[in-house]
């Protein structure tokens, strides 16, 4: 190190002097070679380096958007979703926009006075939490989700620093609680959790707001066939029936039995999807597709269809119901006995226990069981909603499970597949899956798969409408002039604690209108319901019956189905 | 100004200083203080400080960033020497303490705490190591003697050495890239360079293999895969950016982006300030390696040629590291942008290059291009 000290010492003692003179200095040119084409290299190789550079800046500034890397996380919460539609184009779920409040708490410069500045306008927050909030050294809080404009603008005018809004879209159900079931909701950040709205994710809708195409973009709204006005009427009518009889839920449907569609789907108790918190409460679950109940004597119309199209039995048959059966300890009896041979319209129109197991022996424990499994009784129905429940059925059927399936317990089932299936013996035998969206008779007719005869459809609209019309039925109460209701009452006692309650039932009324040629199937069922004041009996006859009538009598001409008095009604007619 | 006859120390300074060089200096200082504002403040409000925290500390260290310069400027070609071996051997011995004393950030052992700052005697160690090169190349051209190749390679080892163990593989690359650049200005064969070139290439595969992390970054570079969040979101920043920009202050994409105010800074300016205004950054930066290679070789003096070309070598590679990283154009490295990028050590380190630089670069007696012309027209006429 010491010796380039002085070596760099002698150094400046040698330049000047050399410099004028022209020899040395041609010498050490000689010697010293400047490398001029190096220093042309260098140059050259830097300028292209950063011509490189200036190309691709000019390249990104030119086509911003091109390139595989380049990512574009789109924000959930500004994704629009699809309307939701009722087949006539009534809206049940639509996006508004609404302003949320948040605080950026570092810029906020007196924390006491925004909290309660705040609180003069949104008294509900939490004094303490808010003023935690607005306090702390974070970047970001949110404060409240999703104002109304009028709540926005008197924050605005407040004029605290430091907090600001974001514009979100909010899924808003102008029916509120009318169709909660079917449309299902949406949790805070607009993802589909329930109903159609789920299946609509599902069925691609979220793969599209996930590739950030669902931004902004005006969705195509999605048509249910739902009809928004039957839809209120059968929720009207089963909120009537619930405080009317006392009962702890009830249910309904109305479908429709030649393109298999859901036109109205009601289940009660029920939740509001614009606050949905108590969506999630136990007892507020869609009773018509996730639960499943012991249907009871609505069982015995497929009972009875099951021995007419077998073949083994027929309409003018008759089974003794003289003496209770007595099997594996257990006796069976009827509840309104007549104690003497039955006829097959007779054990329907009596709801015959005994007839009824009688008809399910004729046909033996494997047809029993094959006809039920073809009629979709004993599987996971499938449709667009989610929430649907699979079916409970014996491990094993023995004797005593057929005759006690006969009259519609053993088996748990949907309300909803009970209504399908009871649909294909009104539409002359063909089993069409359920849809919660508009579908044609022709695309039903490609789906549709024959279970029973033309012959036993017919055979079963003529008991339907006996049930009814004669005075012998169970199902009077039903009767709605001019529109011609058949139908099957049933009232199952409930499984308490592993034991069936006399005074707990789960009634059904289960029924088609016009009979001659069922447009529509109609299921009420009502759970748990209390005698009406005055009277003695809850049966299903009593309760369902009644509210399915009410529900025809509002909602079919809605439906267009259209009245036939009869003779009588035209002269009816024409008097008035 | 001072008068010309006047031959003070300033107005000599003033008379002889390359002006171009010093307004680009004084221009990328200026510039880097404007950009602070744009990238320092996220980052000092992630970080939980207050958000011109960065943006005080850049402007409070361009007053010493100056002063140094402009003291570095004044220096003899010989006052240069001696300052960068004192400066080299101060930093040398910083670098072997920091191994073992030195505050361990982010998995290396780079800087060297003293009380209130703490220095990265790296970067100091850098124009340095580079002006003790260009003297030895310079040293072994005129006298064949000297063994300064041979030296000027054992410190090569040396400094990488200490590089290596600290790790900081971006500033090794950089200062093998730099020396590499020297030895091809000092005239070295064809040979020679060819198989330094060989041994780099041998070097560049070892690291891909013994350091994971190194691995990890170029195979993401190739096959884009895995993390790129910080790339990608660089890029998303330019983009948004376009040709003019978001306007100062309204740029967005910058607050992801982890290393705004040291490695990603252009990518904020990109976005703030638009492409434009990068296209003039870049053009500046080339406009300095170039002026400084075009002065450099009408330097008589073949210590200050390969000087100047090697400070502005160092200079050039790390704005072209630091962009093309930015650009998308090599694997992720952590580099600055010298005079744009936050960082006190490496400020005052970049200032002590570009002062090197124009004290160099001044006009000196010896480099007068009319009497350079004079003998060789005088030379032609005699026939030599």
């Amino acid at each position: 190190m010491i010796n380039f000290i002085k070596e760099c010492r002698k150094e400046p003692e040698d330049l000047p002097a050399s410099s004028f003179m022209l020899a040395s200095r041609r010498r050490r040119e000689v010697a010293m070679p400047r490398h001029r084409e190096r220093f042309v290299i260098a140059v050259a190789l830097f300028c292209a380096i950063y011509v490189v550079i200036g190309g691709r800046m000019a390249v990104w500034g030119a086509f911003p958007s091109d390139g595989g890397g380049y990512r574009y996380v789109p924000s959930q919460i500004m994704a629009a979703r699809p309307d939701l539609l009722d087949r006539n184009g009534k809206v049940l779920a639509t996006d508004i926009k609404t302003a949320s409040l948040y605080a950026e708490p570092r810029r906020i410069v007196d924390a006491d006075e925004a909290a309660e500045l705040l609180l003069s306008v949104l008294p509900d927050l939490d004094p303490k939490t808010l003023h935690d909030r607005l306090s702390s050294k974070a970047g970001f809080a949110w404060l409240r989700r999703e104002l109304t404009p009028r709540q926005q603008q008197e924050i605005l005018k407040l004029g605290i620093p430091g907090i600001g809004f974001r514009t979100e879209k909010k899924r808003f159900y102008p029916g509120g609680p009318t169709a909660a079931h079917v449309v299902g909701l949406v949790n805070i950040d607009n993802q589909g959790i329930a109903g159609m709205e789920k299946y609509v994710d599902d069925a691609g809708y979220s793969a599209l707001q996930s590739a950030g195409l669902a931004v902004d973009t005006d969705l195509k709204p999605v048509n249910l066939s739902l009809d928004l006005r039957v839809q209120h009427i059968v929720r009207d009518e089963l909120a009537a029936a619930m405080q009317r009889y006392r009962s702890i839920a009830a249910g309904g449907v109305v479908l429709n039995v030649r393109t298999g569609e859901v036109l109205a789907l009601a289940s009660l108790p029920d939740y509001d999807p614009n606050n949905p918190v108590d969506a999630l409460k136990k007892e507020n679950l869609n009773r018509m597709s996730a639960g499943t109940f012991e249907m009871g004597s609505t069982f015995k119309t497929f009972t009875t269809a099951m021995a007419l199209d077998s073949g083994l039995v027929k309409m003018t048959d008759s089974f003794d119901a003289t003496k209770p059966i007595y099997i594996g300890g257990f006796r069976i009896t009827d509840f309104h006995g007549k104690h003497r041979p039955l006829t097959v319209p007779e054990v329907f129109i009596y709801s015959s226990n005994i007839g009824s197991a009688k008809e399910a022996e004729t046909v033996g424990i494997e047809g029993h069981k094959a006809f039920l499994t073809k009629m979709g009784l004993l599987t996971r129905m499938h449709t667009e909603l989610p929430e649907v429940a699979t079916p409970g059925q014996p491990k094993e059927w023995k004797l005593i499970n057929s005759i006690t399936i006969s009259y519609g317990h053993g088996v748990m089932t949907t309300p909803l597949q009970t209504a399908v299936a009871a649909a294909a013996l009104m539409n002359g035998g063909y089993l069409i899956p359920p849809t919660f969206l508009p579908r044609t008779e022709e695309q039903a007719a490609a789906l549709a798969k024959q279970v029973v005869s033309k012959k036993t459809s017919d055979e079963m609209r003529y008991l339907f409408r006996l049930n009814v019309a004669d005075d012998r039925g169970s199902g009077n109460l039903a009767n709605i002039p001019g529109y011609k209701v058949g139908g099957k009452t049933g009232t199952a006692n409930k499984v308490v604690g592993g034991k069936y309650s006399n005074t707990k039932k789960f009634n059904a009324f289960l029924s088609a209108f016009p009979i001659d040629n069922p447009q529509y199937v109609v299921l009420v069922v009502i759970d748990e319901p209390q005698p009406e004041p005055g009277k003695y009996y809850a049966t299903a006859g009593m309760n369902a019956a009644p509210t399915v009538g009410a529900i025809i009598r509002r909602a079919a001409p809605l439906l267009k189905v259209k009245p036939d008095f009869g003779d009588s009604g035209k002269s009816l007619l024409v008097s008035y | 100004m001072a008068s010309r006859a006047d031959r003070g120390i300033v107005s000599e300074w003033w008379w002889t200083i390359d002006r171009w060089f010093l307004a680009a200096f004084l221009a990328l200082m200026v510039a880097g203080v404007v950009l602070s504002f744009a990238a320092s403040p996220p980052v000092a409000e992630r970080i939980g400080l207050e958000p011109f925290h960065f943006v005080k500390r850049h402007a409070f260290f361009l007053i010493p960033a100056v002063v140094t310069m402009l003291g570095c400027s004044m220096l003899t070609p010989r006052g240069v020497r001696r300052a960068a071996l004192v400066i080299f051997c101060v930093s040398l011995v910083m670098m072997v303490l920091t191994l073992f004393i030195g505050t361990e950030i982010k998995g290396s052992r780079r800087w060297f705490d003293l009380g209130a700052l703490s220095i990265q005697p790296s970067e100091f160690m850098k124009p340095a190591f580079i002006i003790l090169c260009a003297w030895l190349f310079a040293e072994r051209a005129r006298r064949p003697d000297i063994p300064g190749n041979f030296f000027s390679i054992i410190l090569l080892f040396v400094v990488d050495a200490l590089l290596v163990a600290q790790p900081d593989l971006g500033q090794t690359l950089l200062i093998t890239a730099t020396w590499g650049g020297l030895f091809f200005m000092a005239g070295m064969p064809w040979l020679w360079i060819a198989i330094l070139a060989v041994l780099g290439v041998v070097g560049g595969a070892s690291a891909y293999l013994v350091f994971p992390h190194v691995a990890s970054r170029i195979d993401r570079f190739w096959t884009g895969e895995g993390d790129t969040f910080q790339t990608d979101t660089a890029r998303e920043a330019i983009m948004r950016g376009g040709w003019l920009g978001q306007g100062p202050g309204e740029g967005t994409v910058k607050r992801l982006l982890p290393d705004s105010h040291t490695d990603f800074a252009f990518s904020v300016l990109a976005e703030e300030y638009g492409i434009i205004a990068c296209m003039i950054l870049a053009s500046v930066f080339c406009f300095i390696v170039v002026r400084g290679l075009s002065i450099a070789l009408g330097q008589r003096d073949p210590f200050s040629r390969l000087a100047v070309s090697g400070l502005v070598f160092l200079f050039g590679l790390q704005s072209i590291i630091n962009m093309a990283v930015n650009l998308q154009l090599m694997p992720a490295k952590g580099m600055t942008l010298p005079f744009i990028s936050y960082g006190g050590s490496s400020m005052i380190a970049v200032a002590v290059s570009a002062g090197f630089i124009l004290a160099l670069t001044r006009k000196r007696p010896e480099n007068a291009s009319q009497t350079d012309r004079l003998v060789q027209r005088t030379a032609a006429y005699h026939g030599a």
